[in-house]
């Protein structure tokens, strides 16, 4: 493959009719331009996690992504309770998920832990009652 | 193990639109936690869980799952099953409960991991 891609998905917060849609559509994309499988495996899930809190736990966000020779970026932004200890979230099974999250599945705290296993590069930066933003790199050249 | 035998030796019945019978199933990964199946599932598994929202389509579909099994006769609502006709995931359910679906599979070969693991 030698292309480059960009665009944006809008998510909306409790929206569990689309949810995982946005990476749904990031995995297309990426199988359409050639990725390698394991590649596009680790991006859906990081991205899938990532878009999954967004709706869980924030009003309404945005995910960008962007694709090049080199790596796939995206970048997930959204309006929100924001994350207090980015730290503690980190954490594998620390989770604030409320009852109804955890009958759907979800709320087990492994999200941030596996969107660090399965990426190159992650930052997470939040502002408490304002939102979070988290960035993913993953290369396109390398075994993690 | 084709997905034929899976239905057979769990007496399932087949509610997805795309009925891959004839899919080769060489792992199976059972879970009630999305995250442990985005986790730990290897590509090309079977998933055998409880649970039937649209989000086990979504996530099946991240982890490339092959096929999914709703355990103890749970059903997804239509929405979700037209969710995974789109994706061509084929969804099975069984009467058995996970003990005994996994059980069952386990005792005619089907493993999570590859067998040198164990
Ligand atoms: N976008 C976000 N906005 C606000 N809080 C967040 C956000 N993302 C994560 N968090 C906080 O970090 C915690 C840990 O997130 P993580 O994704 O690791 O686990 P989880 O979502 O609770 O469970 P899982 O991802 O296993 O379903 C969450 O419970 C929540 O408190
Ligand atoms: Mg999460």
């Amino acid at each position: 493959m030698s292309n480059s891609a960009d665009g944006i998905f809008f998510l909306t917060g409790k929206d569990f009719t689309n949810a995982g849609a946005a990476s749904s559509n990031l995995k297309g994309i990426l199988e359409n331009m050639g990725v390698r499988p394991e590649i596009i495996r680790r991006a859906a899930i990081a991205a899938f996690e990532a878009e999954m809190n967004v709706i869980i736990y924030a009003v309404a966000g945005m995910m960008h992504y962007f694709i090049n020779d080199e790596m796939i970026k995206v970048i997930l932004q959204d309006m929100g309770p924001g994350i207090e200890s980015i730290e503690l979230a980190m954490k594998e099974g620390y989770s604030t998920a409320p009852d109804y999250i955890r009958e759907m599945g979800f709320g087990s705290g492994m999200g941030l832990p596996n969107i660090k296993k399965s990426t190159d590069e992650l930052k997470v930066n939040s502002i408490v009652g304002e939102g979070t933003t988290l960035e993913f790199i993953i290369y396109l050249n390398k075994t993690a | 193990m084709k997905l034929e035998e899976i239905k057979e030796i769990l007496g399932a019945v087949i509610i997805s639109k795309s009925d891959g019978l004839d899919i080769n199933i060489m792992r199976a990964y059972c879970a009630d936690l999305m995250s442990d199946v985005l986790a730990f599932s290897i590509t090309n598994s079977l998933l055998i869980t409880h649970l039937t929202n649209a989000q086990v389509i979504r996530t099946s579909e991240v982890a490339d799952i092959k096929a999914i099994v709703f355990v103890q006769g749970k059903r997804p609502d239509i929405e979700t099953i037209a969710l995974a006709d789109g994706k061509r995931i084929p969804l099975l359910v069984t009467d058995f409960s996970m003990f005994d679906t996994c059980g069952r599979l386990y005792e005619k070969g089907l493993r999570s991991q590859s067998d040198t693991d164990f």
